[in-house]
């Protein structure tokens, strides 16, 4: 894996005169060669607008930006392409559901169920349409390692639930949620499901049919790709059935002063000219991902977890947030007597980049009773010498603060 | 480096803060709330007529803002309304500019470091827009946004 991080020339930096060590993927992974090589490829030579142009040109960028949307399918090992429908990233995937089914099929004493360990976008978006529907929104609870209670989700589900949107893994606490078990007996209660799969995508196999997910969300910058990009996944029969989420081009067929009928799937969603240069290079990203192999990155990280959680339970008055048995290689952790904004601050000057705060999940925080904490999360690209220099810094950490 | 930002008086303020209590008397109040940490801090004023008799304040956060409530309150005291402004425009040009501190600033000159650190800005300014909110008489939350 030492050999992989050429490919990725950010991390060969120094950072206030210490070597960059970037252990904030969770908020966006790095980007490779491969992925900013077809981005200005894009623009040097195939630079058009995609889908109505008969010049070369925008056949050219047509082709390379629905072929992403092959390797989408082949990544998330969809049915049909024309399930693929292309977002800014998993908010707006989460945002189009809840809006377009949402909107058509949640009624009055309706519930939609979610989890404590939600990320704010599967949260938001959820409660304006309760708002706006006078539905109910529950929860599903966390016990205190972060992970699901199953047996209170099974109360939960009842003959009003409509949908479960939970997340595959929390950004927060890197718990990896069994999302199998909770979408059959989501589907049990009748219920659709929709999973987040933001923190998923780069560190897990996803397979939407063994799933059998109703709806699949991710982004493409958490994935090594360019920001702005991202697949939302639906079943063909659902996606049918939905009013468009935006009106505008490409999502229409014909249009008078009358009335308009919409484009066929996937296009029906996507109103607009897109993110082609980011579609195109989330293509050249998922490329990556799938030719180091999925499982083997999967597996290097869980090395650099274990690693990691061992070295930090070593210092002293260090407590680790989320201690979930199923957990992807993300440490949330708090230190007696030192808030994580000051923690931050001084890793920051040893060239070590974490993230500080709540992390857009500050249900979570109330729930272990902190209003923060500082987030270490890893990468395929880390090394056993970056958490070492971590641990470093953190005891330097208590030597500024006395701790 | 890292001790020009957390300067001795920072560290101490942080972890003894004074003036760190609530305030029965107290004839203003006023709450701010940063929410990039989420930080929460409630300001007590007791201002006899114009002139601020006591200050104290509740609420934890980082190092930067606990040391900067603690360090304003102390300042405050027999200040008047007028003063307490005139201080924290200077405070905030002390964060914000690379103009010479102003002697008026007495021990807050601990925090020029602060203007290095951009992100912190916010955290060592939080009581005194609560400050400012007080002696509005303001009684929404402000926030640092």
């Amino acid at each position: 894996m030492e050999k992989v991080r050429e490919d990725f020339p950010v991390l060969h930096q120094k950072i206030h005169g210490k070597p960059l060590v970037y252990l904030d993927n969770a908020a966006t992974a790095q980007k490779p060669s491969a992925v900013m090589d077809a981005v200005r490829k894009f623009y040097e030579v195939d630079c058009a607008n995609i889908h109505r142009g008969v010049h070369e040109l925008s056949q050219r960028s047509t082709a390379a930006y629905e072929e992403t949307r092959l390797k989408s399918k082949r990544f998330l090992n969809a049915r049909s392409k024309s399930e693929i429908i292309f977002v800014r990233g998993a908010t707006e995937g989460i945002n189009l559901v809840a809006s377009s089914w949402g909107r058509k099929n949640v009624k009055e004493g309706d519930e939609i169920i979610i989890s404590a360990l939600e990320h704010h976008s599967n949260i938001v978006p959820w409660q304006m349409l309760c708002e706006e529907k006078d539905a109910k929104l529950r929860v599903i609870p966390m016990n205190d390692r972060g992970e699901l209670i199953l047996e209170e989700y099974e109360k939960l589900l009842g003959p009003r639930t409509r949908m479960v949107a939970v997340g595959h893994i929390s950004n927060a606490l890197g718990t990896i949620n069994p999302i199998r078990q909770i979408i059959e007996m989501a589907h049990r209660a009748g219920a659709l499901t929709l999973i987040d799969g933001a923190q998923a995508a780069p560190h897990t196999k996803i397979d939407v049919q063994a799933l059998d997910s109703d709806f699949y969300t991710f982004s493409g910058h958490k994935v090594f790709g360019p920001t702005g990009i991202g697949v939302l996944h639906g079943k063909k029969k659902l996606l049918e059935a939905m009013p468009p989420y935006q009106g505008g081009g490409d999502m229409i067929r014909t249009v008078t002063f009358e009335k308009t009928t919409y484009n066929e799937l996937p296009y029906k969603f996507e109103a607009g000219t897109p993110n082609i240069a980011g579609g195109i290079g989330m293509g050249a990203a998922l490329d990556y991902v799938t030719k180091l192999g999925i499982d083997h990155i999967a597996a290097y990280e869980h090395e650099l977890l274990v690693y990691g959680t061992h070295a930090l339970s070593e210092i002293p008055g260090l407590r680790i947030i989320g201690t979930a048995r199923e957990k992807a290689a993300v440490l949330s952790f708090v230190i007696e007597g030192i808030h994580p904004h000051d923690i931050g601050t001084v890793l920051d000057r040893q060239g070590i980049a974490v993230r500080t705060g709540h992390h857009c999940a500050q249900p979570v925080m109330d729930w272990f009773h902190i209003p923060a904490t500082t987030r270490a999360s890893f990468a395929f690209y880390n090394t056993i010498a970056e958490i070492d220099a971590l641990t470093a810094g953190l005891h330097k950490v208590k030597e500024v603060f006395g701790a | 480096m890292i001790d020009d930002l957390y300067q001795e008086t920072i560290l101490d303020h942080s972890k003894r803060p004074r003036n760190h209590h609530p305030m029965n008397d107290a004839n203003r109040k006023a709450e701010g709330y940063n929410p990039l940490c989420g930080d929460k801090l409630k300001l007590y004023l007791k201002m006899d007529g114009d002139i601020v008799q006591d200050a104290s304040f509740e609420g934890a956060g980082c190092a930067i803002s606990t040391a900067s409530a603690s360090l304003m309150t102390e300042s405050l005291k027999g200040k008047t309304r007028e003063e307490a402004l005139k201080l924290l425009d200077k405070f905030h040009q002390l964060l914000t500019t690379d103009t010479p501190a102003s002697r008026d600033l007495g021990k807050l000159v601990v925090f020029c470091g602060v203007r290095e650190y951009p992100a912190r800005v916010k955290c060592a300014t939080l009581a005194w827009h609560t400050l400012k909110s007080a002696l509005d008489n303001v009684t929404e939350p402000v926030t640092t946004e």
